[in-house]
């Protein structure tokens, strides 16, 4: 049975290799801290599943701090000037769509495939990580199809995700922070503080005030964890179903559908949700971090609004 | 102790973010100090922090895109991506970003999530398309410009994936609401849940559509200034 471990490992080598490359750019100034960040993340990826999740705790810590203190320094990485790379575009046409959209195709037809596949009645890949795989394989089948279609080395899949690590920067990480954080919050409780500070304060017998608040704490919880499936079992257990289902005869399914995708507008409006927000704005190479979220929040608003008048006027009614 | 000193995570998260400190450094000291305030001691905390970010590697799988997301850069794919809507007569920014949001919005119904995403479809083709549109119109496009454009291409797929896997029966938000609502005593099927996921549906392309259409007219007023 393939795991995961396989790809982490695969990720991990690329990691370590922009840890190597920065390591030897004596252009920057700060290549020790880059090298330490990069080091550990690779660390972390390969070996996590093995070593004691003290030790990667430590690992993340120190990672945190040497990004947030300083920053990793400016990374030198030569680039094709636009006038050369229009010349390739010419030259190679369409073609150099080809490996790009054999990333989703693939992964795609990878996901399905391994619904299917199975040695001795067992399946190949556990279905859970079915995507996660298929992902690795469509990215080394581009490459296969990439390297020699454009005359690449070896060496260029390192040196390229190598610029664009750097590009993207620590950031990278901050997805995987973010989630240790929410389990620490998870750990503590702060769900149910949440929810039990907003039902002090809600008129029960309103039904209106009940669909209101539990809205409103959707997107809130859901802003403040990054992350709407963290939120919804506290909103819901916590308010939604004593208060909308239980003593106003609310239809479950509208409630938690709604009450599902109100929380999704808070996560267009939040930085914590890193990996739709603040991931895209270092990937777009965007100056202000929050560029993403600042063009979301007047469609968020708006949806909440809507999904507010829609949870209303349907779950009392079916 | 009260249960309000575990809401101290919650404060430095806000407060670091609003003071605009560095993200890593902020959600990693909210964490610690609200395992701490949860009265954990503190191997416990960092075990548990640990062993989540561990778990949760698979968030950065994402990245294993760059390697061919950049030898493609590097050969002239944004160009191509450019050439190819430059072509296109009546190509707008806010028409390649409203089929971009319907794209993923069905496709994302239908399950198949992994049509799109920002390092494999925004960062290489939909951006540079979107920001050709433009330029193909306006000439030379300014910064601000270029980045309002970039950061618009970054929210039609977050919209449209968002908005468009809760209709699908097997996605993994519509089985936690059945699983919490299960909980309750309450048993429905995945399709009586999804369902109800339409409305909203058609109300955010609808919501999007119109500022997108606006952020037409915005570009045409201004000329890429």
């Amino acid at each position: 049975m393939i795991g995961l471990d396989v790809v982490y490992i695969l990720a991990g080598f690329m990691f370590a290799a922009t840890a190597w490359i920065n390591f030897r750019d004596r252009a920057n100034p700060k290549r020790w801290k880059s090298t330490l960040f990069w080091g550990f993340y690779a660390v972390t990826f390969m070996f996590g599943s093995w070593l004691p999740p003290f030790v990667t705790g430590c690992m993340a810590i120190v990672m945190a701090f040497t990004a947030g203190l300083g920053g990793l320094g400016k990374h030198s990485a030569p680039e094709p000037d636009a006038d050369t790379r229009r010349g390739y575009a010419e030259r190679f046409g369409n073609r150099l769509f080809i490996p790009a959209l054999m990333i989703p195709v693939v992964t795609f037809a990878g996901t399905v495939a391994f619904k299917y596949l199975g040695v001795g009645g067992k399946l190949l890949v556990a279905p859970g990580n079915a995507t996660l795989v298929s992902l690795c394989i469509a990215v080394l089948l581009a490459l296969a199809v990439a390297l020699p279609m454009l005359r690449q080395t070896l060496a260029a899949p390192f040196t390229e995700s190598r610029r664009l690590l750097n590009a993207v920067g620590p950031v990278a990480a901050l997805p995987q922070l973010l989630a240790a954080l929410g389990a620490l919050f998870a750990a503590a409780g702060v769900g149910s503080v949440i929810s039990d500070l907003v039902g002090r304060f809600i008129p029960v017998d309103n039904g209106f005030a009940v669909v209101v608040a539990y809205g409103i704490g959707m997107a809130l919880f859901t802003m403040v964890m990054g992350n709407a499936f963290a939120a919804f079992p506290v909103m819901t257990a916590g308010i939604g179903l004593p208060l909308i289902v239980h003593l106003h005869h609310g239809n479950p399914a509208i409630l938690g559908a709604v009450g599902m995708l109100t929380g999704y507008c808070g996560t267009l409006m939040t930085p914590m949700a890193a990996n739709f927000n603040a991931v895209p704005a270092a990937l777009l190479e965007l100056p202000d971090p929050n560029g993403v979220i600042k063009v979301q929040v007047p469609t968020g608003l708006a949806l909440f609004v809507v999904n507010i008048a829609l949870m209303y006027v349907l779950v009392f009614r079916f | 102790m009260s249960p309000l000193l575990t809401l101290v995570g919650v404060a430095i998260v806000i407060a670091g973010f609003a003071l605009r400190a560095n993200p890593l450094l902020v959600v990693t000291v909210a964490g610690l100090a609200t395992g701490l305030a949860g009265s954990m001691d503190p191997v416990a905390v960092v075990t548990e922090f640990g062993r989540a970010f561990t778990e949760n590697r698979y968030v950065a799988l994402v990245w294993l895109t760059l390697p061919v997301i950049g030898i493609l850069e590097r050969n002239g794919l944004r160009e191509r991506a450019q050439a190819l809507v430059a072509k296109v007569k009546g190509a707008t920014t806010g028409r390649v970003l409203i089929a971009y949001l319907a794209l993923r919005q069905l496709t994302a119904a239908m399950g198949l999530n992994s049509l799109g995403g920002h390092a494999q479809m925004v960062r290489p083709l939909i951006a540079p398309m979107a920001e050709a549109a433009a330029e193909t119109r306006f000439g030379k496009l300014s910064d601000r410009t270029r980045y309002l454009i970039r950061a618009h291409a970054a929210a039609a797929d977050n919209i449209g994936v968002f908005f468009g896997e809760d209709i699908f029966l097997a996605m993994g938000s519509v089985l936690l609401i059945k699983g919490v609502l299960e909980h309750d005593g309450i048993d429905l099927t995945p399709m009586q849940i999804a369902i109800w996921s339409i409305p909203t549906a058609l109300a955010v392309f609808v919501i999007h559509v119109l500022r997108l259409v606006r952020l037409d007219r915005k570009l045409r007023r201004e000329g890429g200034a």
